[in-house]
């Protein structure tokens, strides 16, 4: 890791400085197995293989594939990222060892989610219904920032694409970009790999009550689908497939979805999303609280991955 | 009897498969250019992941685990040919010329930077 | 024993593609780096899945196998793009 990141300072070429991120988000993924933390080395792996890079080349096609060329050093900044390392790693020193059964995080709510959990909310999976039950403001908040940098995107440079008609986009011809019409073996193998991906993506929605996965990471699974097909079949084929209208709407209706079920547990008579209040029997309200906030969280993210990589993509310019 | 048997063979097709990987690597490292690193390569994508994964999947008997191992084996299957192609097929419609035998083309490596031309 | 072996070997051939990526002449020599990098990741996964007896790491190397290669061909689209598809009128016939 240590080596992938102080080659992508050292590099010029912005393609190869994309790269070696690309094995940086790997080895981290890695690193996130070896100690057990199943779930963000899920979300590592599902964003760092299927947008991160995706978006990171869009944005080089937007501008230039060359660092320029900066002939002063800035001591000052040196002296202060130096001093920043410093003082966090000072930081570090204070933090219980890694595994060290007496430090504080131990002692007070880990052994609580992890007891309580699976008897209060009847799901396996502690990360799930602790981001989801526990944490639901946090999350309900996570998932609005993303509805908000998609919707932002949109204002930003949303604007400057071209309107395409139906059927043919106006004016440019399908070449280069826009589409792969002389490859047919990766047509073909696209046509075969795209449903198995999205049925991959809503297995993790669903199984994310069992083992890993989630919202998010379906929601991310599930745009990189569109996002191969917008590689392969052409970014304007891809509008036509997924239009505009749905894609906002569906941005919208996951925040909606989320935020509506705590408004429904506060009208049926318990706290802002208090699942509980749900149906009668309190766990399975949990069950079924957690399964329509992850859905709603699933919803907004795919919807704001496409959108955010078509605007990118789309631009001419 | 049946386990020593299967452990035995587990053992021999995950050596074997790390073998390949090591062989892969080096390949990738030792080759002269980029369709005979691509070469090399491939027997990382292919004898590699195949060996560990069917061992693996010794291990792991007649569960769901087996089932996730080969569906593994199955996409990789599908994809690790794609990107190679589309990486052939790119590197040889940008003027990356393979080295031949009888010297024609000796040319150094370009270094990066195609995008100049 | 046997799973360690394995973790060993592929942590090896990691080592070996990482010094590729890092000295490669050209960009695909980076990018098919990148390419074996993903799939040997995708095997040192599983491989510690097994020894450390969690099979449910194998849905991660399941994605990695899925979506590993929407990053070669996106490199590849766009690196093609950005030589050709600026200078509009050109008709080079796509990646």
């Amino acid at each position: 890791m240590a080596a992938a990141a102080i080659g992508m300072i050292r590099l010029r070429n912005l393609f190869a400085v994309v790269m070696l991120s690309g094995i940086f988000s790997l080895s981290a993924a890695a690193l996130y197995v070896v100690l057990d933390a199943v779930d963000v080395a899920f979300t590592e792996a599902s964003v760092g293989a299927g947008i991160a890079t995706v978006l990171m080349l869009s944005t080089l096609a937007l501008t230039t594939t060359e660092e320029a060329i900066k002939d002063h050093r800035n001591m000052s900044a040196l002296v202060v990222v130096l001093i920043a390392g410093a003082v966090l790693i000072y930081g570090t020193l204070d933090m219980p060892f890694y595994g060290d059964p007496m430090a504080p995080i131990h002692l007070h709510v880990a052994p609580l989610y992890l007891r309580d959990s699976i008897v209060a909310t009847g799901v396996p999976n502690v990360v799930t219904s602790v981001l989801a039950s526990y944490r639901g403001y946090d999350t309900l908040g996570e998932t609005t920032v993303i509805f908000t940098a998609a919707a932002s995107v949109m204002a930003l440079i949303g604007r400057g694409r071209r309107k395409v008609k139906h059927g043919v986009p106006e004016g440019a011809p399908s070449h280069g970009y826009s589409s792969m019409k002389p490859h047919p073996i990766l047509r073909v193998t696209a046509k075969l790999l795209i449903p198995a991906i999205l049925i991959y993506a809503f297995y993790v929605q669903a199984h994310g009550d069992f083992g890993p996965g989630g919202g998010f990471q379906a929601g991310v699974i599930f745009g990189s689908t569109f996002i191969l097909y917008a590689l392969i079949f052409g970014v304007d084929n891809t509008r036509i497939a997924i239009r505009g209208w749905v894609r906002r709407t569906m941005m919208a209706s996951g925040v909606l979805i989320y935020a509506g079920t705590g408004v429904a547990a506060l009208l049926l008579g318990g706290n802002f999303l208090d699942y509980s209040a749900l149906l009668h029997d309190p766990v399975h309200g949990q069950h079924l609280g957690i399964f329509l906030v992850e859905l709603g969280v699933g919803v907004t993210v795919s919807g704001s991955m496409i959108t955010i990589f078509l605007i990118f993509a789309g631009q001419d310019r | 009897m049946v386990a020593l048997i299967v452990d035995v063979l587990s053992w021999a097709l995950i050596l074997g498969g790390g073998a390949f990987c090591v062989i892969g690597a080096v390949g990738m490292l030792r080759m002269p250019d980029v369709f005979t690193r691509m070469h090399a390569a491939g027997v990382v994508d292919t004898a590699g992941l195949g060996l560990i994964l069917i061992g693996l999947m010794l291990q792991a008997g007649f569960t769901l685990v087996m089932v996730k191992l080969a569906l593994i084996l199955v996409f990789v299957l599908y994809t690790s040919p794609m990107s190679t192609h589309a990486l052939a097929q790119s590197a040889v419609s940008t003027g990356v010329q393979p080295l031949l035998a009888d010297g024609a083309n000796n040319q150094k490596d370009k270094e990066d930077e195609p995008s100049k031309t | 024993m046997m799973f360690a072996a394995g973790t060993l070997a592929v942590l090896v051939s990691m080592a070996l593609a990482l010094a590729r990526a890092l000295l490669g002449p050209t960009i695909y020599d980076r990018i098919m780096a990148v390419n074996s990098f993903g799939t040997l990741t995708v095997i040192l996964i599983a491989v510690i899945g097994f020894l450390s007896d969690r099979p449910s790491f194998l849905d991660i190397s399941l994605v990695y196998a899925l979506i590993n290669f929407i990053t070669t061909i996106a490199i590849m689209k766009f690196f093609k793009y950005n030589r050709i598809g600026r200078r509009s009128g050109e008709d080079l016939g796509g990646l």
